[in-house]
């Protein structure tokens, strides 16, 4: 099954063998791809009015899945997700809000969330600033100088990095007290807000929007290696928004893609989510390590059996390991 | 002639929605017996101003009475009466005129025009309830930011169910989200749970 890539994603004029038709009232002129995965397509746009930027899930019928079931399939889990979210903003929680939907034609609008990935940000860091692999402190050699000013420097952007773990626990955290385990918990799907102070009323258009196609986490590290530079971002507004790296680590920790999320409060669902959200830092850079037990520790502190939730996270990394070792 | 303002919704830009306000409304009785007789020439969906917090709040349901409408899956009978419909949080018709359309009492109105066809213009719209609503003319905002100026946003909390949300101090734990949550945060954070709210409506 071929999907369309922005450039072809025109249902009239596409030369591609499939093409998916887009639900009514959408049309390829007022979306931009963000990503296509297996399960569907991600689109930027605006939503009830003109400057509510969203992001458009779009869920297309799936050719080779008989048309009933795979409708009853693409309305159960939409309407799974949208629970969920608005679950989560009754209880205070970051994660976007539900604009509209149709579960019949298989989509959900959703609040823009002016940010990067947790992903994007780690990369960033990996990449400006250079960290050595066993302990997570900045590198020496990049860094060069070793003045007393340079080192208190480096502490303090060393902290910010720290703090934004503890963010990611206690998001984390009160998403598994309140009943919710999320399912699919990697970095990419962790986004830290954008906190915009200077410009409150600039608002992101759909036009300065680059259409960015998907980096594996290899990849992104093979760049960054290279010295090729971050990946590209759907900039929402280029003029607001820092590339400094210390400025990307302001702001709340945003849960998204509620895709596989269910509600649940088995200490075994909230140990495999955390055992997921291990391997996702751990897979970005071996120093995230340190930081995530940074976040494990506020974890703990969160909620009241989320110390248990830690003890059968060792259990779950033990039997992972086992896995992989007979696998 | 009232103020009316015009929206377009992305994505439905053949139908706009004209919107007016009018406050010390004296004849909302005589405007009700008209939608009950169903007389075309009433086709609005009459609104107690009380119940909208927000624009958001507004053209969530707009957008949906308008979707349903134009994909043949709405519950009742014509797309205005189905925008007071998906106001409501419940499936029950008649509740949701008592709750979010007006009474006999109502002093404080919006009313919303979905433009189904091209000859109902902003003019005429504003010409007829101009001439018919008998109160006040006010100015929804070009983007509808006065829209939620007359709420009760205690009736609107308790109509959806948002007890705590955006609340500052009594509200539970997750509430301190943004520290000194003002009012506008506090609409903010009830208006992103209603807009949910009404999407998942009846399903
Ligand atoms: N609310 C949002 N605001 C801003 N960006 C978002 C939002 N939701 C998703 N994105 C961006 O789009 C990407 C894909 O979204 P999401 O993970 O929800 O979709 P998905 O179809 O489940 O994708 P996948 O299965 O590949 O994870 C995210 O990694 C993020 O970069
Ligand atoms: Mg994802």
């Amino acid at each position: 099954m071929a999907l369309p890539t922005d450039d072809n994603a025109d249902t009239a004029s596409s030369t591609s063998t499939y093409v998916h038709k887009l639900p009514e009232p959408f049309t390829t002129s007022d979306l931009v791809v963000l990503t296509q995965g297996a399960e569907g397509l991600v689109y930027r746009t605006t939503f009830l009015t003109p400057n509510t930027p969203c992001v458009l899930k779009y869920r297309p019928p799936k050719p080779y899945r008989h048309p009933t079931l795979d409708k009853r399939l693409t309305k159960a889990r939409l309407l799974a997700e949208a629970r969920v979210l608005v679950k989560c903003r009754r209880e205070g929680l970051q994660v976007p809000a539900v604009l509209g939907g149709d579960w019949e034609d298989g989509w959900l609008a959703l609040e823009w969330v002016d940010g990067r990935t947790v992903r994007e940000v780690l990369d960033i860091w990996v990449h400006k600033l250079g960290m050595r692999a066993r302990d997570g402190k900045p590198d020496e050699t990049t860094g060069g100088a070793s003045e007393g000013d340079v080192e208190a420097q480096k502490k303090e952007q060393e902290e910010r990095l720290w703090e934004m773990m503890r963010k990611v626990g206690r998001a984390v955290g009160r998403l598994h007290e309140i009943g919710v385990c999320h399912g699919d918990l990697t970095t990419s799907n962790l986004m830290i807000r954008h906190e915009r102070s200077t410009q409150p009323s600039s608002q992101p258009s759909t036009e300065n929007v680059r259409p960015r196609g998907r980096q594996t986490v290899s990849t992104m590290r093979e760049a960054a290696m290279n010295g090729e530079g971050p990946p590209q971002y759907p900039s929402a507004d280029a003029t607001s928004r820092s590339n400094e790296p210390e400025d990307l680590l302001e702001g709340a920790i945003v849960m998204i893609d509620f895709g596989l999320a269910t509600q649940t409060v088995q200490d075994e669902d909230r140990a495999v989510d955390l055992y997921v959200l291990e391997r996702a830092f751990t897979a970005t850079h071996p120093a995230a390590e340190h930081l995530f037990q940074e976040a494990m520790r506020v974890y703990g502190e969160t909620f009241k059996g989320a110390k248990k939730v830690l003890k059968r996270l060792a259990d779950v990394r033990l039997r992972g390991r086992k896995r992989t070792m007979i696998g | 002639m009232a103020t009316v303002r015009t929206i377009v919704l992305p994505h439905y830009p053949s139908y706009p929605i004209h919107v007016c306000m009018f406050k010390d409304v004296s004849n909302a009785a005589f405007l009700r017996s008209q939608l009950l007789e169903a007389n075309p020439d009433f086709d609005y969906a009459f609104l107690d101003a009380a119940m909208i917090l927000s624009p958001q709040h507004l053209l969530s349901a707009a957008f949906l009475a308008l979707h349903c409408t134009q994909v043949a899956r709405a519950k009742t009978r014509t797309a205005h009466s189905e925008l007071v419909f998906r106001l409501h949080p419940n499936n029950n018709i008649g509740e949701s005129y008592r709750k979010f359309g007006i009474s006999d009492k109502t002093s404080a109105l919006i009313a919303v025009k979905l433009a189904l066809k091209p000859e109902t213009t902003a003019q005429v719209v504003a010409e007829h309830l101009g001439e018919h609503v008998k109160g006040e003319s006010a100015d929804p905002g070009e983007a509808l930011e006065h829209v939620g100026m007359w709420c009760d946003v205690g009736k609107v909390r308790k109509m959806y169910k948002l007890e705590g949300v955006g609340e500052p101090k009594k509200g539970k734990r997750g509430a301190i989200v943004n520290g000194n949550a003002s009012d506008m945060d506090e609409r903010k954070e009830m208006e992103s749970v209603i807009t949910g709210i009404i999407t998942l409506k009846g399903s």
